[in-house]
C-alpha cells in the first residue's frame, strides 16, 4: 500500500533536489574527472607524484591536521563556554564565532597577514620569542584554523545544550569525580558531534585557497598547498595537470567523508534499534 | 539510616520554595511527599540528596550533620523522573557505572557478578547487552532504580518514579517497588502528585503545600481524618458545601447535615461522592440529576443542589436514575472547616 504523504510536492522537491545536485555538483566533479582522464595514465601518475606536488600534499595534510587538532580543543571549550556560562558579552562572543564564514577569505588572510607578520602586533611579540609565522607552515595553520573554527562550535554546541542535565546528576549521585564524568559520560555523548564539526573544518582547511596564499609565501616544496599547485598549473594553461591534482583532492575528500561517516554511525549505535 | 530535616528553608526565584520543613524518617521506612507542582516536594528531595543545598535548616543522616555533604559523598540513591539513563551505555554498563567511578576499586568479576545480581533483582536477566533506547519505559525505570541500588545507598530517593508510565505498568511497578523495599529495607523516600500512588505504597505520606507540610501520618490518618480542606481536596473528589454553623451544628440549604466542633459562622463541608446517599424521596438536600456517568465499578451522578452547586454523588452498579430526575442527598460522612480554613 502506497504511504500517505503529510504534504504533497514529493515529486518537485525531489525533482529539484535531483536537477540541483547534478548541474551544481555532479556535472563540475564529472568535468574533472573527465578533464583528468584525457591524461594516460603515465603521464597522470607522473603528474600527481611529481616532488612538487608530493610536497604540497605533505604541507596541506600536516596543517589542516593540526588546524583542526586546534580547533578541536578550542571550538570544543569555546562551545563549552557560550552554552554552560552565563557571562557578560556571551552573546556577542557567539555571533563573533560565524564571522570566519561571513567574512571573504582573502581578507581574513590578509588581516592575519598583517596581525602576524613581524612587524604585526602578534607577530612582533612571537618575533620576540623567535616564532615566525607568516610566510612558513605555521600560517598555513593559522589560517585554516581561523576559517574552520565555526564548523566545530556551531556542530557542538546544539548538542551540548540538548544535554540532560539529570545524565551529570545522576552520575554525581553515583559517587563520578567531575572528570569520570566528563570523560565518561559527556565526552562519549558529544563525540558524534565532534566527528561531523572535525571531518567539515577539516574538509574545509584541506580546500582553503584565499586566507592561505596571503600569509604562507607560497615558497615550492615549502609553503605551497594543493589548491595553489592546481591553481599555478590552470594560469599555465595546463588544464589536464590542473585537473589530475584537483582529482587527488576530490578522492582524499571523499575518503575523508567515507572514514567518518563511518565512525559517526559507529559512535551512534546505541540510537539504534 | 535514619534522616531527619530540621526547619529546612529553601528559597528561589521562582515558585518551588521551601518555608521551614521539620520532618522524621525512620530507618526501613518508606515514606512518599505528596503534593500538587510547585509545593516543594522536589526540591525536598534534592535537598536529601545534595543536588540542591538548603539556604537555612539542618539535614542529618543518623546524628551525622550531612547539611553540606555534596551528593557525590553523600551515599544516596537517586532515581530520575525522566530515567537520566546514560544512553550510550548498555544497561549493563549503566549499572556499573557507580562501581566503576568509585574510589573502591573492585575487579571485573566482581562487578559482573554484582551487576547480575540487580538485574535478577529487578526482573531484567539477559537485558545486559541492550542499549535503554532498545527497552521499554517501565524496564528502563527499573534499570535506573538498579543503577541506583548498584552503590549500596543508605538511602533511596524516587522523584516521581512512575510520572512518565501508562497506568498499568505504574500498578505494577508500584506493587514491585513495594516488594524490593520489604526485601532490602532500605530507608526510601518518593515524591509523587498522585495520591492514589502515595497511599497505596507509602508507609507515612507527607502532604506539602506551597512549601510546607500541610499534614503528615499514615495512609489511613490521612484519608479518615484529613486536617484541613486542602488535604480533604487533595486526597480525592470531594463535594464541597457552604453552610452555617452554630451550635456544633452544621445547617446545608436548610437542612441540617452534620455536627462538628467548629466556631459559630459560615462553614465548609466537604463530602466524597461515595459518601453521599441517593434516594428518590425522603429526607435531605434536594437536588436535580444532570447527568450520569458509567464506570465499571460503579455509577456517578452529576447533580444540582437548588441554590446551584454542582455535586457529585457515587451509586451502586444497579441504581435505576436518569438525568432530569429529581430527589434528595443525605450525608453519611462529612469534614467541616470554618470557612477559610
Amino acid at each position: 500500500m502506497r504511504q500517505r504523504r503529510i504534504l504533497p510536492g514529493f515529486g518537485l522537491s525531489m525533482g529539484i533536489t535531483l536537477c540541483y545536485v547534478a548541474v551544481i555538483v555532479a556535472l563540475p566533479i564529472g568535468a574533472l574527472v573527465f578533464k583528468a582522464a584525457s591524461l594516460g595514465p603515465e603521464d597522470y601518475w607522473r603528474i600527481v607524484t611529481s616532488a612538487r606536488a608530493l610536497a604540497s600534499y605533505r604541507v596541506t595534510v600536516l596543517s589542516a591536521a593540526a588546524a583542526t587538532a586546534f580547533n578541536l580543543v578550542f571550538g570544543l571549550a569555546l562551545a563549552w563556554a557560550l552554552v554552560r556560562y552565563q557571562f557578560p558579552g556571551r552573546r556577542l562572543i557567539d555571533a563573533m564565532v560565524d564571522l570566519p564564514f561571513a567574512l571573504p577569505t582573502a581578507v581574513a588572510g590578509i588581516a592575519l597577514t598583517t596581525v602576524f607578520a613581524s612587524n604585526g602586533w602578534f607577530g612582533s611579540f612571537l618575533a620576540s620569542m623567535n616564532i615566525k609565522v607568516v610566510y612558513t607552515p605555521l600560517g598555513i595553520m593559522v589560517a585554516m584554523a581561523f576559517t574552520s573554527l565555526p564548523f566545530i562550535v556551531r556542530t557542538v554546541q546544539p548538542v551540548l545544550e540538548d544535554l540532560d542535565p539529570a545524565l551529570e546528576e545522576a552520575a554525581q549521585s553515583l559517587g563520578s569525580s567531575d572528570l569520570n564524568i566528563f570523560r565518561r559520560v559527556i565526552l562519549p555523548l558529544l563525540t558524534p558531534a565532534l566527528l561531523a564539526g572535525t571531518s567539515l573544518a577539516f574538509a574545509r582547511s584541506l580546500g582553503e585557497f584565499g586566507a592561505i596564499i596571503f600569509i604562507a609565501g607560497n615558497q615550492p616544496m615549502e609553503t605551497e598547498i594543493t589548491a595553489l599547485l592546481a591553481f599555478i598549473r590552470l594560469e599555465e594553461y595546463d588544464y589536464p595537470a590542473a585537473a589530475a591534482i584537483a582529482s587527488v583532492m576530490l578522492f582524499a575528500a571523499f575518503v575523508m567523508l567515507a572514514v567518518t561517516n563511518y565512525l559517526q554511525a559507529r559512535a551512534l549505535r546505541y540510537t539504534a534499534r | 539510616m535514619k534522616i531527619t530535616l530540621d526547619n529546612v528553608v529553601k528559597t528561589f526565584d521562582t515558585f518551588r520554595a521551601v518555608h521551614g520543613v521539620s520532618l522524621e524518617i525512620e530507618s526501613g521506612e518508606l515514606l512518599a511527599l505528596l503534593g500538587p507542582s510547585g509545593s516543594g516536594k522536589t526540591t525536598i528531595l534534592r535537598m536529601v540528596a545534595g543536588l540542591e543545598f538548603p539556604d537555612s535548616g539542618r539535614i542529618l543522616f543518623g546524628d551525622v550533620d550531612a547539611t553540606d555533604i555534596p551528593v557525590r559523598e553523600r551515599g544516596v540513591g537517586f532515581v530520575f523522573q525522566h530515567y537520566a539513563l546514560f544512553p550510550h551505555m548498555t544497561v549493563a554498563e549503566n549499572i556499573a557505572f557507580g562501581m566503576k567511578v568509585s574510589k573502591v576499586r573492585r575487579s571485573r568479576a566482581e562487578i559482573d557478578a554484582r551487576v547480575n545480581q540487580l538485574l535478577q533483582l529487578v526482573k531484567l536477566p539477559g537485558l545486559g547487552n541492550r542499549f535503554p533506547s532498545q527497552i521499554s519505559g517501565g524496564q528502563r525505570q527499573r534499570v535506573a532504580l538498579a543503577r541506583a541500588l548498584a552503590v549500596d545507598p543508605k538511602v533511596l530517593l524516587l522523584d516521581e518514579p512512575f510520572g512518565a508510565l501508562d497506568a498499568n505498568v505504574r500498578r505494577d511497578l508500584r506493587r514491585w517497588l513495594r516488594e524490593i523495599h520489604q526485601e532490602l529495607g532500605i530507608t526510601t523516600i518518593f515524591v509523587t502528585h498522585d495520591q492514589e500512588e502515595a497511599l497505596d505504597l507509602a508507609d507515612r505520606v507527607v502532604i506539602l503545600d506551597q512549601g510546607k507540610i500541610a499534614q503528615m501520618g499514615t495512609p489511613r490518618d490521612v484519608c479518615r481524618n484529613p486536617n484541613s480542606a486542602f488535604v480533604t481536596r487533595f486526597l480525592g473528589d470531594a463535594n464541597r458545601f457552604s453552610g452555617v454553623s452554630s451550635n456544633g451544628r452544621v445547617t446545608v440549604a436548610g437542612v441540617e447535615v452534620a455536627t462538628a466542633a467548629i466556631p459559630d459562622g459560615p462553614a465548609e463541608m466537604y463530602v466524597r461522592p461515595t459518601d453521599l446517599i441517593w434516594s428518590r424521596e425522603g429526607q435531605g438536600v434536594p437536588v436535580r440529576i444532570t447527568r450520569v456517568l458509567d464506570r465499571a465499578d460503579g455509577r456517578r451522578i452529576l447533580a444540582e443542589t437548588e441554590d446551584g452547586t454542582h455535586i457529585e454523588i457515587d451509586a451502586d452498579v444497579d441504581l435505576d436514575v436518569e438525568a432530569g430526575q429529581r430527589g434528595f442527598v443525605q450525608v453519611k460522612r462529612a469534614n467541616v472547616y470554618g470557612a477559610g480554613a
